[in-house]
């Protein structure tokens, strides 16, 4: 028997919001499936999404979509022997059948000695991370906040590139003990480049946020046209270590990778950047400059997480680094329990601290440095140092005696955020930065533009 | 550009895959699956399969809706991945999920814009709707129209089949067995004194696709993907160092669960745990100008960033600036038949047909039968991967050559949300006419460094500068290996590095590398290609040591 959700039935039409399941449909629908488990323990993840997307190039729209779907993760235990399953089909009898599939793939599992038991009903704090506007954007209005790229664009004899991200999310979780979690959120990215149409300039800029309405498309282009211009005839400098003028999206390409890191479980078993000589863990070191705090905070507005985690557990703000000392690092259900502490688990978010320097200041101070946009195709070199390789990108600028003095070719690096945080020389005001990668929302950071000495840049590149 | 593992999982997750589990019914391991053919556990299946006559009114409702919505060309892709995810770590599963999705995505041309929408509800009004709602994105998107878009013409397949050539499909194989393969090989690896951990790993692929467009074209494939992979990590006994090994001699292949079977995990563990614990004592290398002879286990990877990507037509023509980047080979017209890319022993070919290659397909997602094509020759580029939509970009170098202008079969989607849109098929470096091996390759060398295995990977945004470690270094002295290196990393400019290549494998030393997490577009889709190449020598690179102290 069919048994179907309003979600699936009711016509979209183009008016109409993107279709995520609410709280009493998500929590109807996992009831059920909990329902059909014959095993010892059943939890049930659902994730439901809208995303919509616009991309452009050569000043017009490549490509676009829009795509609604629902997953459904079923997660069983049988004595100590776990399976899971997932399907994105929400008929009665395929959820039967999911939930069949993880119980066979459990009978069939050794014992797991790490199995830790289902939570029961728990509290969660209070993350807003959804807003209207979002969730009701049409591909129109998305085509619009995108022209104003283009036509900028066009007007300013440039070729913009770029990308618009709207997504709407709902993820739930019900287990047989109890418990039930519901979070709704809204995402929103933009990113442009820009270069010059004959290839020896380009600039970017991005902003990410919740909320659609915060997104300014015409200053965004703006930025990204003035920076694709100030790059033309850019020189060679010879690689080194310079004083750099990080700008806050620079420093969320970095400083994220630290966060990535802070694994107890791969500290105390020795292979992480956090394991101690000797044995144990760095908590309560020093690691990096004392002027460096590095939290996440679910409930920050700027850059909200979310409530709970994977397991159900409820979330709240950590606080990896205070005034340079290790104070947490993550640890799951299981290495909590074995070395007797509470579990900690990134809230997906990270707030970095700031201070009060304006980039123009950082720059009026330096002597000789180097002022970077952003980096790019940041890859791990070694996790014992957290050391990554990777490039300048999109607007990279020699600074001499206070002033920005000539665009430069982009540099590779290889360092690590550790001796960045190390060698701060001033801090600026934090902002929510774009810094995935892909221009995808990703993670929200929280950060504010770097100035800090002795930076390792390892060869050039002629790449514009 | 190939995804760090973090947002590798991040785009995977993102279109959770595939599947439903293996029926316990079916046997050990099955024999040869015919291609296309029922399997075992279909009796279990609820959702309509590949080839069921309602899946192809389906695909072809879509395309007739999207028609009379006011699409000038429309096409329609229906699919059904299914994975499995198995993962161990020394004496304990993970993780072990199997997966499914299932739906349709449209994409439809309005007055010469693009727009595409997808579902996951698999009925008619469903499909009509969202037909619909991607002819009215197109619409919208049409007003910052510069140009039209123009498809290159197509041979229609009205009833095109096609399957993978595997020999067991992973999903009849009994999970139990799957499980304990992984933890003999795990306890094979942590016999070897100083191994303190280790990781291992199966994930398979099915995907079964149909797809119909406006030109006539109905075709029905079923893609498998497998790889199976570990990592033996060595720590020193004071917690001061450690270092990891990764499988790279076994690279994820478009094959059965055959391919796991002559992966020989728990043959070659201790092989790669005791070379984890080699590298804690290897010695750290000196910085410097090196002869490089590198394994075709290591190699792929750069071929992949320093050739596969850069002759990509999108990126040439500024298309992926945003993300991806663009290329130094460009603009076409002072490159093609121009550009001197390397030695004229370099021959790079396109294709979608190497046996047991992740790029092997029968059509790719715009309905083109791929051919092998050529990119570089004798050392010079010729050609570029393309779609229907680009070809036309080339018809003045196609006449020139007294070539059709079409697509070369490189369009490409990772599922059923996701556009197509083009995407390297397999690139190859075709080995040399000289029966060399890569022992050969080291004899011939006096002073210089083979690098074995893919590591640590990075190039920038037009393709120029890049930098490669790998997992195994080893000294060359007068034609000897003399020991092991550590903290290897090389950094080049690609038109040099390339120029510096004087030596390459023959025939018998080619081997197929590859990855499924190639990283392009936005939203990032994951492509699975593989590259085939022989073991090359490259002249004085410049070698920097990424050993540093926290």
């Amino acid at each position: 028997m069919s048994h179907r959700l309003r979600a699936d039935s009711s016509p979209r039409s183009l008016l109409e919001p993107a279709r995520v399941l609410s709280q009493a449909e998500a929590e109807s629908l996992a009831k059920r499936i909990v329902g059909f488990s014959q095993a010892d323990s059943c939890r049930v993840s659902i994730g439901s999404a809208a995303r919509g997307n616009t991309r452009f190039a050569v000043n017009q729209v490549s490509t676009s979509g829009d795509n609604e779907d629902v997953s459904i993760r079923v997660r069983v235990t049988v004595g100590k022997k776990v399976g899971a399953a997932t399907t994105n089909r929400l008929d009665d009898a395929a959820l039967r059948q999911v939930v069949q599939t993880a119980e066979r793939i459990a009978r069939l599992q050794p014992d797991d000695p790490e199995l830790m038991p289902e939570l029961g009903a728990q509290q969660y704090i209070a993350v807003d991370a959804f807003h209207a506007a979002t969730a009701a954007a049409e591909p129109q209005q998305r085509a619009d906040i995108v022209a104003m790229v283009t036509a900028a664009s066009r007007a300013a004899g440039t070729s913009a590139t770029g990308y618009l991200e709207v997504v709407t999310s709902a993820n739930a979780i019900a287990n047989s003990a109890g418990l039930f979690a519901y979070h709704r959120s809204t995402d929103c990215a933009f990113t442009t480049t820009v270069r010059t149409t004959d290839g020896t300039g380009s600039g970017w800029a991005g902003a990410a946020s919740r909320d659609i309405e915060a997104i300014d498309g015409a200053a965004l282009a703006a930025t990204a046209i003035e920076k694709a211009r100030r790059s033309l005839n850019a020189v060679a400098v010879e690689p080194g270590r310079y004083t750099v003028v990080l700008e806050p999206t620079a420093v969320g390409n970095l400083v994220q990778l630290m966060a990535f890191a802070t694994n107890a479980r791969q500290a105390d078993e020795g292979r992480s950047f956090f394991s101690k000589p000797g044995g144990g863990n760095k908590v309560g070191l020093k690691v990096v400059d004392e002027r460096v705090s590095l939290r996440s905070d679910p409930q920050d507005p700027l850059a909200p997480g979310v409530p709970f985690d994977g397991d159900g557990l409820p979330m709240r703000k950590v606080n990896w680094i205070e005034n340079g000392v290790v104070r947490e690092l993550g640890y799951d259900r299981f290495w909590a329990q074995k070395q007797s502490v509470s579990p900690i688990v990134l809230p997906g978010c990270l707030q970095m601290a700031g201070g009060s320097q304006s980039v123009q200041e950082m720059i009026a101070s330096t002597e000789r440095g180097i002022l970077v946009t952003r980096f790019w195709y940041i890859r791990p070199v070694d996790p014992r140092t957290i050391l990554y390789t990777g490039l300048t990108r999109d607007g990279t600028f020699l600074i001499e005696r206070g002033r920005v003095t000539k665009a430069i070719k982009n540099l590779r690096f290889n360092e690590s955020p550790v001796f960045l945080l190390n060698n701060i020389e001033a801090l600026g005001k934090v902002e929510r930065v774009s810094a995935s990668e892909s221009g995808s929302a990703g993670v929200p950071i929280v950060v504010p533009a770097i100035k800090s000495r002795d930076f390792t840049f390892t060869s050039l590149s002629d790449a514009v | 550009m190939t995804s760090s593992r973090r947002e590798f999982l991040k785009s995977s997750a993102t279109v959770a895959a595939v599947g439903f589990a293996a029926n316990l019914a079916s046997p050990r391991v099955a024999g040869a699956a015919a291609p296309a053919s029922r399997f075992a556990d279909d009796a279990l299946r609820i959702a309509p399969t590949v080839g069921d006559p309602a899946i192809r009114e389906l695909v072809l409702s879509a395309v007739d809706a999207a028609r009379r919505a006011g699409a000038s060309y429309a096409d329609a892709r229906i699919s059904q991945n299914r994975s499995r995810t198995l993962a161990t770590r020394e004496r304990r599963v993970q993780n072990l999920s199997d997966n499914e999705t299932l739906g349709c995505g449209i994409r439809v041309l309005v007055d010469g814009t693009w727009g595409f929408a997808a579902t996951r509800e698999l009925t008619a009004d469903a499909i009509a709707r969202t037909a619909r709602i991607a002819v009215a994105q197109a619409r919208a998107n049409r007003r910052t129209q510069v140009a039209p878009v123009q498809l290159a013409p197509v041979t229609p397949t009205p009833n095109g089949t096609w399957s993978s050539p595997i020999r067991i499909d992973p999903f009849t194989v009994a999970i139990e067995d799957q499980v304990a393969l992984l933890l003999r090989a795990n306890e094979a690896a942590l016999g070897v004194a100083g191994v303190r951990f280790v990781n291992s790993a199966m994930f398979f692929l099915r995907e079964e696709k149909t797809f119909a467009s406006t030109d006539g074209t109905v075709t029905v494939q079923t893609i498998y993907r497998a790889q199976p992979s570990m990592t033996v990590t060595a720590v020193s006994a004071d917690n001061s160092d450690f270092q990891s090994r990764q499988s790279t001699d076994v690279q994820p292949h478009g094959l059965g669960y055959e391919h796991v079977l002559d992966a020989k995990l728990v043959e070659n563990a201790p092989r790669w745990g005791a070379e984890a614990v080699e590298k804690l004592k290897a010695k750290s290398v000196d910085v410097g100008r090196y002869d490089l002879v590198l394994h075709p286990s290591h190699l792929w990877l750069t071929i992949h960033e320093s050739v596969a990507h850069p002759t990509e037509l999108d990126r040439a023509l500024g298309y992926e600036a945003n993300y991806a980047g663009t290329s130094f080979v460009a603009p076409p017209q002072k490159v093609l038949g121009k550009l001197k890319y390397g030695p004229e022993i370099m021959n790079v070919q396109g294709n979608r047909n190497e046996a047991g290659s992740l790029g092997a397909i029968g059509w790719d997602d715009e309905g083109v039968a791929p051919e092998t094509f050529d990119i570089i020759r004798k050392g010079v580029v010729v050609d570029y991967q393309t779609t229907r939509e680009q070809a036309g970009e080339l018809a003045w170098w196609y006449q020139q050559q007294g070539k059709p202008v079409r697509s070369h079969g490189n369009s490409y989607a990772q599922s059923w949300a996701d556009v197509q849109f083009q995407r390297m098929p397999n690139v190859s470096l075709l080995p040399g006419d000289k029966d060399l091996m890569y022992e050969d390759l080291i004899s011939a060398t006096d002073r210089g460094i083979a690098i074995v295995g893919d590591g640590s990977f990075s190039i920038d945004q037009q393709r120029y500068n890049s930098q490669f470690g790998g997992q195994l270094f080893y000294e060359i002295r007068g034609g000897k290996i003399v020991g092991m290196l550590k903290d290897v990393a090389y950094q080049i400019r690609t038109p040099e590095f390339w120029g510096a290549m004087d030596m390459l494998g023959g025939k018998r030393s080619y081997e197929l590398g590859g990855a499924f997490g190639d990283g392009k577009g936005q939203p990032a889709q994951s492509n699975a290609v593989s590259h085939g190449c022989p073991p090359t020598r490259h002249r004085q690179i410049n070698i920097i040591n990424t050993g540093r102290k926290a």
